[in-house]
Protein backbone atom coordinates (compact mmCIF):
# COMPACT_ATOMS: atom_id res chain seq x y z
CA UNK A 1 0.00 0.00 0.00
CA UNK A 2 2.81 2.41 0.83
CA UNK A 3 4.48 1.72 -2.50
CA UNK A 4 1.22 2.57 -4.23
CA UNK A 5 0.98 5.87 -2.40
CA UNK A 6 4.53 6.60 -3.29
CA UNK A 7 4.09 6.45 -7.06
CA UNK A 8 0.93 8.55 -6.96
CA UNK A 9 2.72 11.12 -4.83
CA UNK A 10 5.66 11.09 -7.22
CA UNK A 11 3.26 11.59 -10.11
CA UNK A 12 1.56 14.47 -8.31
CA UNK A 13 4.86 16.13 -7.50
CA UNK A 14 6.08 15.68 -11.06
CA UNK A 15 2.89 17.20 -12.46
CA UNK A 16 3.01 20.14 -10.07
CA UNK A 17 6.62 20.77 -11.05
CA UNK A 18 5.69 20.85 -14.73
CA UNK A 19 2.67 23.11 -14.09
CA UNK A 20 4.85 25.50 -12.09
CA UNK A 21 7.28 25.96 -14.95
CA UNK A 22 4.88 25.64 -17.89
CA UNK A 23 2.19 28.09 -16.75
CA UNK A 24 4.25 31.31 -16.48
CA UNK A 25 6.24 30.45 -19.59
CA UNK A 26 2.98 29.58 -21.33
CA UNK A 27 1.73 33.07 -20.51
CA UNK A 28 4.59 34.48 -22.57
CA UNK A 29 3.83 31.99 -25.33
CA UNK A 30 0.24 33.30 -25.38
CA UNK A 31 1.21 36.99 -25.20
CA UNK A 32 3.77 36.64 -27.97
CA UNK A 33 1.56 34.38 -30.10
CA UNK A 34 4.16 31.64 -30.11
CA UNK A 35 1.81 28.68 -29.70
CA UNK A 36 3.03 26.98 -32.85
CA UNK A 37 6.59 27.73 -31.86
CA UNK A 38 6.00 25.85 -28.61
CA UNK A 39 4.54 22.92 -30.51
CA UNK A 40 7.44 22.77 -32.95
CA UNK A 41 9.93 22.81 -30.09
CA UNK A 42 8.03 20.05 -28.32
CA UNK A 43 7.73 17.89 -31.41
CA UNK A 44 11.46 18.11 -31.99
CA UNK A 45 11.89 16.40 -28.64
CA UNK A 46 11.04 13.02 -30.17
CA UNK A 47 14.22 13.37 -32.23
CA UNK A 48 16.04 13.94 -28.97
CA UNK A 49 14.51 10.79 -27.54
CA UNK A 50 15.68 8.78 -30.56
CA UNK A 51 19.17 10.20 -30.13
CA UNK A 52 19.24 9.37 -26.44
CA UNK A 53 18.18 5.76 -27.10
CA UNK A 54 20.69 5.34 -29.92
CA UNK A 55 23.60 6.71 -27.90
CA UNK A 56 22.36 5.36 -24.60
CA UNK A 57 22.65 8.70 -22.83
CA UNK A 58 20.33 10.88 -20.78
CA UNK A 59 17.03 11.75 -22.45
CA UNK A 60 16.92 15.09 -20.65
CA UNK A 61 20.15 16.29 -22.28
CA UNK A 62 19.35 15.17 -25.82
CA UNK A 63 15.79 16.48 -25.68
CA UNK A 64 17.13 19.81 -24.47
CA UNK A 65 19.61 19.92 -27.35
CA UNK A 66 17.01 18.89 -29.95
CA UNK A 67 14.52 21.47 -28.70
CA UNK A 68 17.14 24.21 -28.70
CA UNK A 69 18.30 23.23 -32.19
CA UNK A 70 14.72 23.37 -33.41
CA UNK A 71 14.06 26.75 -31.83
CA UNK A 72 17.30 28.10 -33.25
CA UNK A 73 16.52 26.82 -36.74
CA UNK A 74 13.06 28.34 -36.74
CA UNK A 75 14.29 31.70 -35.44
CA UNK A 76 16.99 31.77 -38.10
CA UNK A 77 14.76 30.84 -41.04
CA UNK A 78 11.74 32.91 -40.07
CA UNK A 79 10.74 35.68 -42.43
CA UNK A 80 13.18 34.81 -45.20
CA UNK A 81 11.15 32.98 -47.79
CA UNK A 82 8.12 31.69 -45.89
CA UNK A 83 5.84 33.16 -43.28
CA UNK A 84 6.46 32.01 -39.73
CA UNK A 85 3.34 29.86 -39.45
CA UNK A 86 4.06 28.07 -42.74
CA UNK A 87 7.61 27.40 -41.65
CA UNK A 88 6.48 26.10 -38.27
CA UNK A 89 3.85 23.94 -39.94
CA UNK A 90 6.58 22.33 -42.02
CA UNK A 91 9.22 21.99 -39.34
CA UNK A 92 7.02 20.89 -36.45
CA UNK A 93 5.54 17.99 -38.35
CA UNK A 94 8.81 17.16 -40.05
CA UNK A 95 10.53 16.91 -36.67
CA UNK A 96 7.84 14.59 -35.41
CA UNK A 97 7.91 12.44 -38.54
CA UNK A 98 11.69 12.18 -38.67
CA UNK A 99 11.79 11.46 -34.97
CA UNK A 100 9.31 8.61 -35.34
CA UNK A 101 11.21 7.18 -38.32
CA UNK A 102 14.51 7.47 -36.46
CA UNK A 103 13.07 5.62 -33.50
CA UNK A 104 11.88 2.82 -35.79
CA UNK A 105 15.49 2.12 -36.75
CA UNK A 106 16.35 1.33 -33.15
CA UNK A 107 15.01 -2.19 -33.25
CA UNK A 108 17.10 -3.59 -30.46
CA UNK A 109 15.95 -0.99 -27.97
CA UNK A 110 12.91 -1.41 -25.82
CA UNK A 111 10.72 1.54 -26.61
CA UNK A 112 7.24 2.51 -25.61
CA UNK A 113 6.24 5.04 -28.25
CA UNK A 114 2.94 5.98 -26.60
CA UNK A 115 4.76 6.89 -23.39
CA UNK A 116 6.88 9.45 -25.20
CA UNK A 117 4.02 10.83 -27.26
CA UNK A 118 1.49 11.09 -24.43
CA UNK A 119 3.62 10.87 -21.32
CA UNK A 120 3.75 8.31 -18.56
CA UNK A 121 3.43 10.26 -15.37
CA UNK A 122 2.73 7.18 -13.27
CA UNK A 123 6.14 5.77 -14.19
CA UNK A 124 8.03 8.82 -12.92
CA UNK A 125 10.92 7.61 -10.75
CA UNK A 126 12.95 9.39 -8.11
CA UNK A 127 15.61 10.42 -10.63
CA UNK A 128 12.96 11.71 -13.04
CA UNK A 129 11.42 13.69 -10.23
CA UNK A 130 14.77 15.26 -9.39
CA UNK A 131 15.32 16.16 -13.06
CA UNK A 132 11.87 17.71 -13.33
CA UNK A 133 12.31 19.87 -10.25
CA UNK A 134 15.80 20.99 -11.21
CA UNK A 135 14.43 21.99 -14.61
CA UNK A 136 11.47 23.76 -13.01
CA UNK A 137 13.72 25.73 -10.67
CA UNK A 138 15.94 26.69 -13.62
CA UNK A 139 12.97 27.90 -15.69
CA UNK A 140 11.46 29.85 -12.80
CA UNK A 141 14.85 31.34 -12.03
CA UNK A 142 15.31 32.44 -15.65
CA UNK A 143 11.85 34.00 -15.78
CA UNK A 144 12.28 35.67 -12.39
CA UNK A 145 15.62 37.13 -13.40
CA UNK A 146 14.46 38.49 -16.76
CA UNK A 147 10.78 39.12 -15.95
CA UNK A 148 10.53 42.88 -16.52
CA UNK A 149 12.86 42.82 -19.51
CA UNK A 150 10.88 39.95 -21.03
CA UNK A 151 7.62 41.79 -20.51
CA UNK A 152 8.98 44.98 -22.04
CA UNK A 153 10.34 43.12 -25.06
CA UNK A 154 7.00 41.31 -25.40
CA UNK A 155 5.14 44.61 -25.32
CA UNK A 156 7.16 46.33 -28.03
CA UNK A 157 10.66 45.78 -29.40
CA UNK A 158 11.37 49.50 -29.83
CA UNK A 159 10.31 50.31 -26.28
CA UNK A 160 12.73 47.62 -25.16
CA UNK A 161 15.59 49.03 -27.22
CA UNK A 162 14.93 52.52 -25.89
CA UNK A 163 15.22 51.13 -22.36
CA UNK A 164 18.51 49.45 -23.17
CA UNK A 165 17.02 45.96 -23.49
CA UNK A 166 17.90 43.81 -26.49
CA UNK A 167 14.69 41.99 -27.48
CA UNK A 168 16.69 39.36 -29.38
CA UNK A 169 18.40 38.40 -26.17
CA UNK A 170 15.08 38.12 -24.38
CA UNK A 171 13.79 35.93 -27.20
CA UNK A 172 16.79 33.71 -26.59
CA UNK A 173 15.97 33.51 -22.87
CA UNK A 174 12.42 32.43 -23.70
CA UNK A 175 13.69 29.88 -26.20
CA UNK A 176 16.00 28.39 -23.60
CA UNK A 177 13.20 28.29 -21.04
CA UNK A 178 10.92 26.64 -23.58
CA UNK A 179 13.49 23.94 -24.35
CA UNK A 180 13.88 23.32 -20.61
CA UNK A 181 10.13 22.98 -20.12
CA UNK A 182 9.91 20.54 -23.02
CA UNK A 183 12.72 18.45 -21.56
CA UNK A 184 11.04 18.52 -18.17
CA UNK A 185 7.48 17.86 -19.33
CA UNK A 186 8.10 15.10 -21.87
CA UNK A 187 7.93 12.39 -19.20
CA UNK A 188 4.72 13.80 -17.74
CA UNK A 189 2.51 14.71 -20.71
CA UNK A 190 4.57 13.61 -23.74
CA UNK A 191 5.59 15.58 -26.81
CA UNK A 192 2.11 15.89 -28.28
CA UNK A 193 0.54 17.46 -25.20
CA UNK A 194 3.29 19.78 -23.92
CA UNK A 195 1.77 22.58 -25.98
CA UNK A 196 -1.48 22.10 -24.07
CA UNK A 197 0.24 22.46 -20.70
CA UNK A 198 1.78 25.72 -21.91
CA UNK A 199 -1.24 27.33 -23.53
CA UNK A 200 -4.39 26.14 -21.79
CA UNK A 201 -3.72 27.24 -18.19
CA UNK A 202 -2.49 30.66 -19.38
CA UNK A 203 -5.49 31.13 -21.66
CA UNK A 204 -7.85 30.05 -18.88
CA UNK A 205 -6.27 32.57 -16.50
CA UNK A 206 -6.67 35.54 -18.82
CA UNK A 207 -10.28 36.56 -17.98
CA UNK A 208 -9.45 36.78 -14.26
CA UNK A 209 -6.22 38.73 -14.50
CA UNK A 210 -5.56 42.47 -14.59
CA UNK A 211 -1.77 42.29 -14.60
CA UNK A 212 0.72 39.91 -16.25
CA UNK A 213 1.90 38.66 -12.86
CA UNK A 214 -1.60 37.77 -11.77
CA UNK A 215 -2.23 35.97 -15.05
CA UNK A 216 0.91 33.86 -14.58
CA UNK A 217 -0.03 33.15 -10.96
CA UNK A 218 -3.59 32.11 -11.76
CA UNK A 219 -2.25 30.00 -14.64
CA UNK A 220 -0.03 28.14 -12.17
CA UNK A 221 -3.02 27.40 -9.96
CA UNK A 222 -5.10 26.23 -12.94
CA UNK A 223 -2.20 24.09 -14.15
CA UNK A 224 -1.81 22.46 -10.74
CA UNK A 225 -5.54 21.88 -10.40
CA UNK A 226 -5.53 20.24 -13.84
CA UNK A 227 -2.66 17.94 -12.88
CA UNK A 228 -4.18 16.84 -9.58
CA UNK A 229 -7.71 16.59 -10.99
CA UNK A 230 -6.45 14.70 -14.02
CA UNK A 231 -4.50 12.24 -11.87
CA UNK A 232 -7.58 11.61 -9.74
CA UNK A 233 -9.90 11.10 -12.73
CA UNK A 234 -7.40 8.92 -14.60
CA UNK A 235 -7.10 6.73 -11.52
CA UNK A 236 -10.86 6.54 -11.05
CA UNK A 237 -11.79 5.85 -14.67
CA UNK A 238 -8.58 4.07 -15.69
CA UNK A 239 -7.89 6.51 -18.54
CA UNK A 240 -4.46 7.58 -19.87
CA UNK A 241 -3.13 10.14 -17.40
CA UNK A 242 -1.50 12.75 -19.67
CA UNK A 243 -4.57 13.19 -21.90
CA UNK A 244 -6.85 13.22 -18.84
CA UNK A 245 -4.83 16.10 -17.36
CA UNK A 246 -5.23 18.02 -20.61
CA UNK A 247 -8.98 17.28 -20.64
CA UNK A 248 -9.37 18.71 -17.13
CA UNK A 249 -7.36 21.80 -18.13
CA UNK A 250 -9.61 22.25 -21.15
CA UNK A 251 -12.68 21.96 -18.93
CA UNK A 252 -11.32 24.71 -16.69
CA UNK A 253 -10.58 26.78 -19.78
CA UNK A 254 -14.18 26.42 -20.97
CA UNK A 255 -15.57 27.42 -17.57
CA UNK A 256 -13.23 30.40 -17.41
CA UNK A 257 -14.13 31.56 -20.92
CA UNK A 258 -17.83 31.37 -20.20
CA UNK A 259 -17.65 33.17 -16.85
CA UNK A 260 -15.20 35.67 -18.34
CA UNK A 261 -17.74 36.50 -21.02
CA UNK A 262 -20.42 37.02 -18.39
CA UNK A 263 -18.14 39.55 -16.62
CA UNK A 264 -18.06 41.64 -19.77
CA UNK B 1 28.63 67.87 -25.26
CA UNK B 2 25.86 66.96 -27.69
CA UNK B 3 23.30 64.46 -26.48
CA UNK B 4 23.38 62.60 -29.76
CA UNK B 5 25.88 62.92 -32.55
CA UNK B 6 25.16 61.22 -35.87
CA UNK B 7 27.66 61.29 -38.67
CA UNK B 8 27.26 59.96 -42.19
CA UNK B 9 24.62 57.48 -41.12
CA UNK B 10 23.30 55.03 -43.68
CA UNK B 11 20.73 52.37 -42.93
CA UNK B 12 19.81 49.53 -45.26
CA UNK B 13 16.69 47.48 -44.54
CA UNK B 14 16.43 44.41 -46.74
CA UNK B 15 17.57 45.63 -50.14
CA UNK B 16 16.47 49.18 -49.62
CA UNK B 17 18.59 52.11 -48.56
CA UNK B 18 16.35 53.85 -46.07
CA UNK B 19 18.79 56.45 -44.84
CA UNK B 20 21.85 57.72 -46.62
CA UNK B 21 24.59 59.96 -45.32
CA UNK B 22 22.60 61.58 -42.56
CA UNK B 23 24.34 64.00 -40.23
CA UNK B 24 22.54 65.23 -37.14
CA UNK B 25 23.39 66.43 -33.69
CA UNK B 26 21.14 67.27 -30.82
CA UNK B 27 22.18 69.69 -28.11
CA UNK B 28 20.67 69.75 -24.61
CA UNK B 29 17.31 71.45 -24.35
CA UNK B 30 16.56 72.07 -28.02
CA UNK B 31 13.47 71.00 -29.94
CA UNK B 32 14.23 69.35 -33.26
CA UNK B 33 11.49 68.21 -35.60
CA UNK B 34 11.87 65.85 -38.50
CA UNK B 35 9.49 66.31 -41.39
CA UNK B 36 9.35 64.37 -44.63
CA UNK B 37 7.02 62.36 -46.84
CA UNK B 38 5.96 58.79 -46.07
CA UNK B 39 8.79 56.32 -46.42
CA UNK B 40 11.42 59.01 -46.10
CA UNK B 41 13.15 57.26 -43.20
CA UNK B 42 11.89 59.44 -40.35
CA UNK B 43 10.95 56.59 -38.04
CA UNK B 44 14.05 54.65 -39.03
CA UNK B 45 16.21 57.58 -37.97
CA UNK B 46 14.55 57.64 -34.54
CA UNK B 47 14.85 53.89 -34.25
CA UNK B 48 18.54 54.11 -35.11
CA UNK B 49 19.02 56.61 -32.29
CA UNK B 50 17.41 54.33 -29.71
CA UNK B 51 19.51 51.43 -31.02
CA UNK B 52 16.74 49.40 -32.66
CA UNK B 53 18.35 49.37 -36.12
CA UNK B 54 21.97 48.80 -36.92
CA UNK B 55 23.69 51.32 -39.19
CA UNK B 56 25.15 50.05 -42.45
CA UNK B 57 27.63 52.92 -42.41
CA UNK B 58 28.35 55.87 -40.22
CA UNK B 59 28.22 56.37 -36.50
CA UNK B 60 25.72 57.24 -33.83
CA UNK B 61 27.29 58.50 -30.66
CA UNK B 62 25.11 58.92 -27.62
CA UNK B 63 26.31 60.83 -24.61
CA UNK B 64 27.38 58.20 -22.08
CA UNK B 65 24.49 57.39 -19.75
CA UNK B 66 22.05 59.39 -21.86
CA UNK B 67 18.49 59.07 -20.52
CA UNK B 68 16.04 58.72 -23.40
CA UNK B 69 12.26 58.82 -23.12
CA UNK B 70 10.72 57.21 -26.19
CA UNK B 71 7.13 57.52 -27.39
CA UNK B 72 6.62 55.09 -30.28
CA UNK B 73 4.48 55.74 -33.32
CA UNK B 74 1.98 53.10 -32.43
CA UNK B 75 1.87 50.51 -29.74
CA UNK B 76 -0.33 47.50 -30.21
CA UNK B 77 -1.04 45.73 -26.95
CA UNK B 78 -2.19 42.19 -27.52
CA UNK B 79 -5.57 41.65 -25.84
CA UNK B 80 -4.20 38.47 -24.26
CA UNK B 81 -1.77 40.58 -22.22
CA UNK B 82 -3.51 42.07 -19.18
CA UNK B 83 -1.86 45.36 -18.33
CA UNK B 84 -2.98 48.24 -16.15
CA UNK B 85 -1.61 51.73 -16.65
CA UNK B 86 0.15 51.36 -13.29
CA UNK B 87 1.90 48.17 -14.38
CA UNK B 88 2.77 49.58 -17.80
CA UNK B 89 4.53 52.54 -16.20
CA UNK B 90 6.69 50.13 -14.19
CA UNK B 91 8.12 48.44 -17.29
CA UNK B 92 10.97 47.71 -17.36
CA UNK B 93 11.94 49.59 -14.20
CA UNK B 94 9.50 49.39 -11.27
CA UNK B 95 8.54 52.86 -10.04
CA UNK B 96 7.06 53.88 -6.70
CA UNK B 97 3.42 54.93 -6.70
CA UNK B 98 4.01 58.69 -6.14
CA UNK B 99 6.47 58.88 -9.06
CA UNK B 100 4.02 57.08 -11.33
CA UNK B 101 1.20 59.40 -10.25
CA UNK B 102 3.37 62.48 -10.77
CA UNK B 103 4.30 61.40 -14.30
CA UNK B 104 0.66 60.72 -15.17
CA UNK B 105 -0.45 64.06 -13.80
CA UNK B 106 2.30 65.81 -15.69
CA UNK B 107 1.20 64.13 -18.91
CA UNK B 108 -2.40 65.10 -18.26
CA UNK B 109 -3.57 61.59 -17.46
CA UNK B 110 -3.71 61.79 -13.67
CA UNK B 111 -6.92 59.80 -13.26
CA UNK B 112 -5.97 56.78 -15.36
CA UNK B 113 -3.68 54.89 -12.94
CA UNK B 114 -5.85 51.81 -12.41
CA UNK B 115 -7.33 51.55 -15.91
CA UNK B 116 -6.46 48.68 -18.26
CA UNK B 117 -4.32 49.80 -21.18
CA UNK B 118 -6.62 48.23 -23.75
CA UNK B 119 -9.59 50.30 -22.52
CA UNK B 120 -7.99 53.71 -23.14
CA UNK B 121 -9.00 56.12 -25.87
CA UNK B 122 -6.40 57.18 -28.43
CA UNK B 123 -5.67 60.44 -26.65
CA UNK B 124 -5.45 58.81 -23.22
CA UNK B 125 -3.16 56.12 -24.59
CA UNK B 126 -0.73 58.67 -26.04
CA UNK B 127 -0.68 60.55 -22.75
CA UNK B 128 0.12 57.37 -20.85
CA UNK B 129 2.93 56.66 -23.33
CA UNK B 130 4.21 60.18 -22.69
CA UNK B 131 3.97 59.64 -18.92
CA UNK B 132 6.07 56.49 -19.20
CA UNK B 133 8.66 58.32 -21.28
CA UNK B 134 8.89 61.01 -18.57
CA UNK B 135 9.51 58.58 -15.73
CA UNK B 136 13.25 58.21 -16.09
CA UNK B 137 13.75 62.01 -16.00
CA UNK B 138 14.87 61.99 -19.64
CA UNK B 139 17.47 64.31 -21.12
CA UNK B 140 16.04 63.58 -24.53
CA UNK B 141 12.40 62.89 -25.39
CA UNK B 142 11.89 61.11 -28.70
CA UNK B 143 8.38 61.15 -30.16
CA UNK B 144 7.44 59.39 -33.37
CA UNK B 145 4.25 60.94 -34.71
CA UNK B 146 2.84 60.94 -31.23
CA UNK B 147 -0.49 62.45 -32.28
CA UNK B 148 -1.22 60.10 -35.12
CA UNK B 149 -4.87 59.12 -35.01
CA UNK B 150 -5.88 61.99 -32.72
CA UNK B 151 -8.35 64.61 -33.87
CA UNK B 152 -7.31 68.23 -34.17
CA UNK B 153 -8.26 69.36 -30.62
CA UNK B 154 -6.77 66.18 -29.13
CA UNK B 155 -3.56 66.73 -31.00
CA UNK B 156 -3.36 70.40 -30.04
CA UNK B 157 -3.95 69.50 -26.40
CA UNK B 158 -1.21 66.87 -26.57
CA UNK B 159 1.31 69.33 -27.94
CA UNK B 160 0.32 71.90 -25.33
CA UNK B 161 1.06 69.31 -22.65
CA UNK B 162 4.35 68.44 -24.30
CA UNK B 163 5.34 72.10 -24.31
CA UNK B 164 4.66 72.43 -20.57
CA UNK B 165 6.47 69.21 -19.78
CA UNK B 166 9.48 70.27 -21.76
CA UNK B 167 9.74 73.50 -19.83
CA UNK B 168 9.47 71.67 -16.52
CA UNK B 169 12.03 68.99 -17.33
CA UNK B 170 14.23 71.16 -19.52
CA UNK B 171 14.90 68.21 -21.81
CA UNK B 172 15.65 68.12 -25.50
CA UNK B 173 12.88 66.92 -27.80
CA UNK B 174 13.33 65.09 -31.07
CA UNK B 175 10.08 64.40 -32.84
CA UNK B 176 8.58 63.36 -36.10
CA UNK B 177 5.43 65.26 -36.90
CA UNK B 178 3.10 65.92 -39.76
CA UNK B 179 1.44 68.79 -37.98
CA UNK B 180 3.25 71.54 -39.75
CA UNK B 181 1.72 74.38 -37.75
CA UNK B 182 3.04 72.76 -34.56
CA UNK B 183 6.39 72.07 -36.14
CA UNK B 184 6.87 75.60 -37.26
CA UNK B 185 5.64 77.16 -34.02
CA UNK B 186 7.50 75.02 -31.53
CA UNK B 187 10.73 73.81 -33.11
CA UNK B 188 14.16 75.30 -32.72
CA UNK B 189 15.28 73.38 -35.76
CA UNK B 190 13.53 71.48 -38.51
CA UNK B 191 15.09 68.70 -40.51
CA UNK B 192 13.50 67.87 -43.79
CA UNK B 193 14.26 64.25 -44.57
CA UNK B 194 13.84 62.25 -47.72
CA UNK B 195 16.29 59.36 -47.26
CA UNK B 196 18.96 62.03 -47.07
CA UNK B 197 18.72 65.37 -45.29
CA UNK B 198 17.16 67.70 -47.89
CA UNK B 199 17.49 70.81 -45.85
CA UNK B 200 17.66 71.78 -42.22
CA UNK B 201 17.73 74.84 -40.05
CA UNK B 202 15.33 77.21 -38.36
CA UNK B 203 11.68 76.58 -39.25
CA UNK B 204 11.40 79.68 -41.40
CA UNK B 205 14.52 78.80 -43.28
CA UNK B 206 13.34 75.27 -44.02
CA UNK B 207 9.85 76.36 -44.99
CA UNK B 208 11.22 78.67 -47.64
CA UNK B 209 13.78 76.18 -48.99
CA UNK B 210 13.03 74.97 -52.52
CA UNK B 211 13.76 71.34 -51.52
CA UNK B 212 11.08 71.52 -48.88
CA UNK B 213 8.54 73.00 -51.28
CA UNK B 214 9.37 70.41 -53.87
CA UNK B 215 8.59 67.69 -51.33
CA UNK B 216 5.49 69.11 -49.77
CA UNK B 217 3.97 70.78 -52.79
CA UNK B 218 1.56 73.64 -52.88
CA UNK B 219 -1.13 72.06 -50.68
CA UNK B 220 1.09 72.05 -47.65
CA UNK B 221 2.50 75.35 -48.57
CA UNK B 222 -0.97 76.80 -48.54
CA UNK B 223 -1.54 75.45 -45.04
CA UNK B 224 1.79 76.84 -43.96
CA UNK B 225 1.03 80.25 -45.37
CA UNK B 226 -2.25 80.21 -43.53
CA UNK B 227 -0.41 79.33 -40.39
CA UNK B 228 2.10 82.10 -40.84
CA UNK B 229 -0.65 84.54 -41.32
CA UNK B 230 -2.11 83.48 -38.00
CA UNK B 231 1.22 83.41 -36.34
CA UNK B 232 2.23 86.85 -37.42
CA UNK B 233 -0.86 88.39 -36.03
CA UNK B 234 -1.66 86.41 -32.94
CA UNK B 235 1.60 86.15 -31.06
CA UNK B 236 4.01 88.04 -33.16
CA UNK B 237 7.17 88.53 -31.16
CA UNK B 238 10.14 86.99 -32.82
CA UNK B 239 8.97 86.53 -36.33
CA UNK B 240 8.58 90.10 -37.48
CA UNK B 241 11.51 89.63 -39.84
CA UNK B 242 9.43 87.08 -41.60
CA UNK B 243 7.73 89.73 -43.64
CA UNK B 244 10.72 90.35 -45.88
CA UNK B 245 10.74 86.69 -46.95
CA UNK B 246 8.73 85.45 -49.81
CA UNK B 247 5.41 85.32 -48.13
CA UNK B 248 2.52 84.16 -50.17
CA UNK B 249 -0.93 84.60 -48.72
CA UNK B 250 -3.19 81.64 -48.12
CA UNK B 251 -5.23 80.73 -51.11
Amino acid sequence: MSLFDDFLIRAGLAGIGVALAAAPLGSFVVWRRMAYFGDATAHAAILGVALALALDISVFATVLVAALAMAGTVSMLAGRTHAMDTLLGVIAHAALAFGLVAVAFLRGVQFDLAAWLFGDILAVGRADLATIWIGTVLVLGLLWWRWNALLTATLNADLAYASGIDPRREQLVLTLALALVVAVAIKVVGVLLIGAMLIIPAAAARPFASTPERMAGIAVLIGMASVLGGLQLAYTFDTPTGPTIVCVATGLFAVSSLSGRKHR
Amino acid sequence: MNLVEISRLSVVLGQQTVLSNVDLSITPGEIVTIVGPNGSGKSTLLRAIIGAVTPAHGRITRQPGLRIGYVPQKLHIDPTLPLTVRRFLGLPTPVPEPAAQAALTRAGAGDLMTRPMTGLSGGQFQRVLLARALLGDPQLLILDEATQGLDQPGSAAFYATLETVRHELDCAVLMVSHELHVVMAASDRVICLNTHVCCHGAPEHVASAPEYRALFGSGTHGALALYRHEHDHVHDETCGHDHDHSHEPAQ
